[in-house]
């Protein structure tokens, strides 16, 4: 790199600090109130049990649900996204569909899905089953693209159908890949659950959203306790299911 | 009867793989295709059934333009096809029964066909053939447990329980031990033979050839270059197929 790449590099940097108006005066005083926060935080107070575990439940609810919608809405997606099973044509149609579903973050979806069918666990559901039809169906069709070619040949020479190329050449194929995907999914989405709560979307999140905003900082840091061993629990569940079908 | 005629393949990459081949394939005799890696055997099989689209010529099985069908015709025509595969190609994860049985696809319906519910005729005709390939009672095993010579057996009876008219074989014996070449290629020419059905087979193994043809058929850069009987096959015949140096007794 010459000495005027490194000085417009530097300058960038500098116009960014300005113009963000970083300033050390306010991350001071920001660790300061961050102090006092952490000091009204303990002990957490686990007291409101019956809050957190219907939180918990829904949150586990809306991660469930949106896994099953993603995963069989996602298959046919992906088999329309990969190029090796169906004509150009479709295949542009079906990128064009995982792109677009990937291409908004699941909390700008909750935010939109929230006002379009108002607060609660629907529009968590609906969130993330779109996130899950695109990523699911991303993931399956580059599953899909790698299979051997050779029964897919075979199955065709005997004169069967498209569909039955499908069942028979290349589903076996990528089952292992389906279950495995699947329990992923979950595992992601249960994390997810817990943030797209904070903007509406149900789950342990609203709790959680609705408890900093009463400063209960006891009770949020109970529910944020909570969410990492939710979330660390999930995790091992799906690692010891997927190392178990694959 | 089969009859080529005139059939011309050029892939996009720019290699001319046939250049007007003609051939007709009358009874029910084995028809051995010779020739060097890149002579066009392999698309030549597959023009015949369209796995690959042939540019130019004619295709006909039993009176039936094979070129001119549209998709549905072309998989009607296709069930009267069994192909047999140089690496076997069967559905690894699936049983030695499903892989038999999906040589029947083309005959039943979608639904039955994912609940695996084949007519009992399929499924008696599918232990009867694989009887006669020499795996009674693997019928449960996955395919991805069995040899290699194992596997090409479950090819051919996924080829024969199509009932079909013609088989179409291409290299059935390279991924093979010799021992085993030899048994499999006894077994793909006595079924045919039973059967009453000619075989097209593609094979870089001359001394097999010559050992189980009527007929052979010497491909060079696409064109026929030999068309007779084994002892016809000579030294000047194997030099037009593979050339001076790489000339093979």
């Amino acid at each position: 790199m010459g000495p005027l790449a490194w000085a417009l590099g530097l300058a960038f940097l500098a116009w960014n600090v300005v113009s963000l108006d970083v300033d050390p005066a306010r991350v001071a005083r920001g660790f300061a109130r961050l102090a006092t926060v952490l000091a009204k935080a303990f002990p957490p107070d686990f007291h409101r049990t019956g809050l957190i575990v219907s939180g918990v439940i829904e949150s586990v609810e809306i991660a469930t649900l949106s896994t099953i919608l993603g995963v069989v809405l996602g298959i046919p997606a992906a088999v329309l996204a990969a190029r090796n099973v169906v004509p150009l044509p479709v295949y542009g149609g079906g990128r064009a569909v995982v792109t677009l579903g990937r291409a908004l973050h699941e909390l700008i979806l909750a935010i939109v899905l929230v006002k379009a069918v108002g607060f609660g666990p629907l529009a968590g559901v609906l969130t993330l089953t779109v996130g899950a039809v695109a990523s699911f169906a991303k993931l399956l069709a580059e599953q899909i693209e790698t299979i051997d070619r050779g029964p897919i040949e075979a199955i065709r020479a005997t004169g069967a159908s498209r569909g039955a190329v499908l069942i028979y050449g290349v589903l076996p194929q990528v089952l292992p890949r389906i279950i495995g995907l699947s329990i992923y999914q979950w595992d992601v989405h249960l994390r997810h659950s817990t943030i797209i709560g904070i903007v509406g979307a149900g789950g342990i999140g609203a709790t959680l959203y609705n408890a900093f905003a009463r400063y209960d900082y006891d009770f949020a840091l109970a529910i944020l306790i909570v969410i990492v061993a939710i979330v660390l629990l999930g995790e091992a569940v799906s690692a010891i299911a997927r190392a178990r079908v694959q | 009867m089969l009859e080529v005629d005139g059939l011309e393949k050029t892939y996009p990459t720019g290699d001319h793989a046939l250049r007007g081949v003609s051939f007709r394939i009358e009874g029910r005799d084995a028809v051995f295709v010779i020739g060097p890696s890149g002579a066009g055997k392999s698309t030549l099989l597959r023009c015949v059934n369209r796995l690959v689209e042939p540019d130019r010529g004619v295709v006909r099985l039993d009176g039936t333009d094979i070129t001119a069908l549209d998709a549905r015709g072309l998989r009607m025509a296709r069930r009267r096809m069994g192909m047999i595969f140089q690496e076997f190609n069967l559905v690894e994860r699936l049983t030695v029964m499903e892989n038999v049985l999906s040589g029947r696809l083309g005959y039943v319906g979608l639904w039955p066909a994912w609940r695996r519910r084949f007519p009992p005729d399929d499924i008696e005709a599918a232990y009867r053939t694989l009887a006669r390939v020499g795996l009674e009672g693997f019928e449960n095993k996955r395919a991805d447990e069995l040899s290699g010579g194992q596997r090409q057996r479950v090819g051919i009876a996924r080829a024969l329980v199509q009932r079909p008219q013609i088989l179409l074989v291409d290299e059935p014996t390279s991924s093979l031990d010799p021992r085993t070449s030899e048994t499999v290629m006894a077994l793909i020419t006595g079924l045919a033979a039973e059967d009453g059905i000619p075989a097209l087979v593609n094979i870089h193994d001359v001394p097999l050839a010559r050992a189980f043809a009527k007929r052979i058929i010497g491909l060079a850069a696409g064109r026929i270059v030999f068309d007779g009987p084994p002892p016809a096959l000579d030294q000047a015949a194997l030099t037009k197929i593979y050339g001076a140096s790489e000339a093979r007794a």
